[in-house]
């Protein structure tokens, strides 16, 4: 099933900062996102993951198929990168880790505990995390922060096999990943200043 | 759930990971009260039921803050949202281990500080009876205010002052049963309504505190 994005408004901190944004991730493929800084990226994402409804438009085929990978990587400091991945791998009701330890290069780390990683391999921790929970489309925002060249690789080549076993990505990224995908610029969909539909309940919140 | 549970318990025994905190918390604040009473024993045996729910109340309140705060600030949070296990069952779980890591340790101890605070002797079951029905509403109402505070910096003393009116029904009862017990009158009545609040605000609270955590998420 496809990812299907139609006519989607979202705001941020209940002002509109994209309308109108549609596009389709098909099975096997994915989508690079650009745009310039504050134009609304991590807003659609976190949309499309559901973290918070769109104004306006519909998402179809996100329902229990998203996992999402965000600035933050959800990692506990006191416990090791076993217990970390293994937790989430039993949130999402899997349990094979062995497989995403292999693919970030993670096995030499594994009973190190989270908290004394470096930036790069936490991050590489975080991304392990997506193949852990066996779900088809990857939402990632900016994957590749404090990643080196060799980790970027690593997290290619994981998008690359998560697509060929009929997987989808949706990136946000700045940097060239080496994919072979088709790239949406999100900078024509800015919403007007003016339109501030929809946004009136955030004044009670 | 059980990931969650063992993953929160793992937590909290490893390093600052909170354990014992409130224990301890209620161990000095009810060590304190003879020292600023006085030798008079027989007004804190009066007193020994108020002292004992007030210092769990408040050893409770004292752990909240960690609750969903840190969960928030790595972004455990987001991802627990976007997980196939539903946020109410989620905060269910972590009201639990909040209970089990603060309320249960402090039902344990009360009867050690009963005998300092010269509880009467028949008063020590219902004492231990009222904290084990009214401690968990503590938690299950605390993790509300711990969803509605979670994405305010520094947010503590605001949850506090949101969070104690709520805990005034569970004191209420909870403490009359244990003052009631303690001058060998019969607590059952108080100790049934105890029971029922606790039970109505593990039954509703959950989704109240989910609807508060997706509004802070957005």
């Amino acid at each position: 099933m496809a990812l299907c994005i139609q006519g989607v408004a979202v705001a941020r901190g209940g002002v509109p900062v994209l309308s109108g944004v549609s596009f389709t991730v098909a099975p096997g493929t994915a989508l690079i996102l650009r745009g310039p800084n504050g134009a609304g990226k991590t807003t659609l994402l976190r949309t499309i993951a559901g973290l918070q409804p769109p104004l306006s438009g519909r998402i179809d085929g996100a329902e229990e198929t998203i996992a999402y990978a965000g600035h933050a990587d959800g990692l506990k400091a006191m416990l090791s990168v076993t217990e970390n991945l293994t937790f989430w791998a039993q949130v999402f009701g899997q349990s094979d880790i062995d497989a995403a330890l292999a693919a970030y290069q993670l096995d030499p780390l594994a009973d190190r505990l989270a908290g004394t990683l470096s930036a790069g391999q936490k991050r590489r921790l975080g991304l392990a995390r997506l193949m852990v929970t066996g779900r088809p489309i990857w939402v990632l925002d900016e994957p590749t922060v404090s990643l080196d060249a060799q980790a970027v690789a690593m997290f290619a080549q994981a998008v690359t096999a998560h697509l060929a076993a009929g997987g989808m990505a949706l990136i946000a990224t700045h940097i060239d990943l080496g994919l072979n995908a088709e790239t949406f610029d999100i900078t024509p969909y800015r919403a007007q200043p003016e339109q501030r539909s929809g946004a009136s309940d955030e004044a009670f919140l | 759930m059980i990931a969650l549970l063992r993953r929160d318990l793992m937590l909290a025994f490893r390093a600052g990971g909170g354990f014992g905190l409130g224990l301890a918390f209620f161990l000095i604040v009810t060590v304190l009260v003879p020292f600023s009473v006085g030798p008079q024993s027989d007004l804190l045996s009066t007193i020994a039921p108020g002292v004992l729910w007030l210092g769990a109340l408040l050893a409770c309140l004292l752990s909240l803050d960690r609750l969903l705060a840190l969960d928030f600030e790595d972004g455990t949070l987001d991802l627990l949202a976007t997980a196939p296990l539903p946020l109410e069952a989620a905060l269910s779980i972590k009201a639990l281990s909040h209970w089990l890591t603060t309320g249960l340790p402090l039902v344990i101890a009360a009867p050690v500080l009963g005998v300092m605070l010269n509880l009467a002797p028949a008063g020590f079951i219902w004492v231990i009876a009222s904290l084990a029905l009214g401690t968990p509403a503590l938690s299950v109402i605390g993790t509300f205010g711990a969803a509605l505070t979670v994405g305010i910096k520094r947010g503590g003393l605001l949850m506090s002052l949101l969070v104690l009116p709520l805990y005034v029904p569970t004191l209420i009862f909870g403490a009359e049963a244990a003052r009631r017990g303690a001058i060998g009158l019969d607590g059952t009545t108080p100790l049934i309504l105890l029971a029922g609040i606790t039970l109505g605000t593990i039954a509703l609270m959950p989704f109240a505190s989910a609807a508060v955590l997706r509004m802070t998420l957005r």
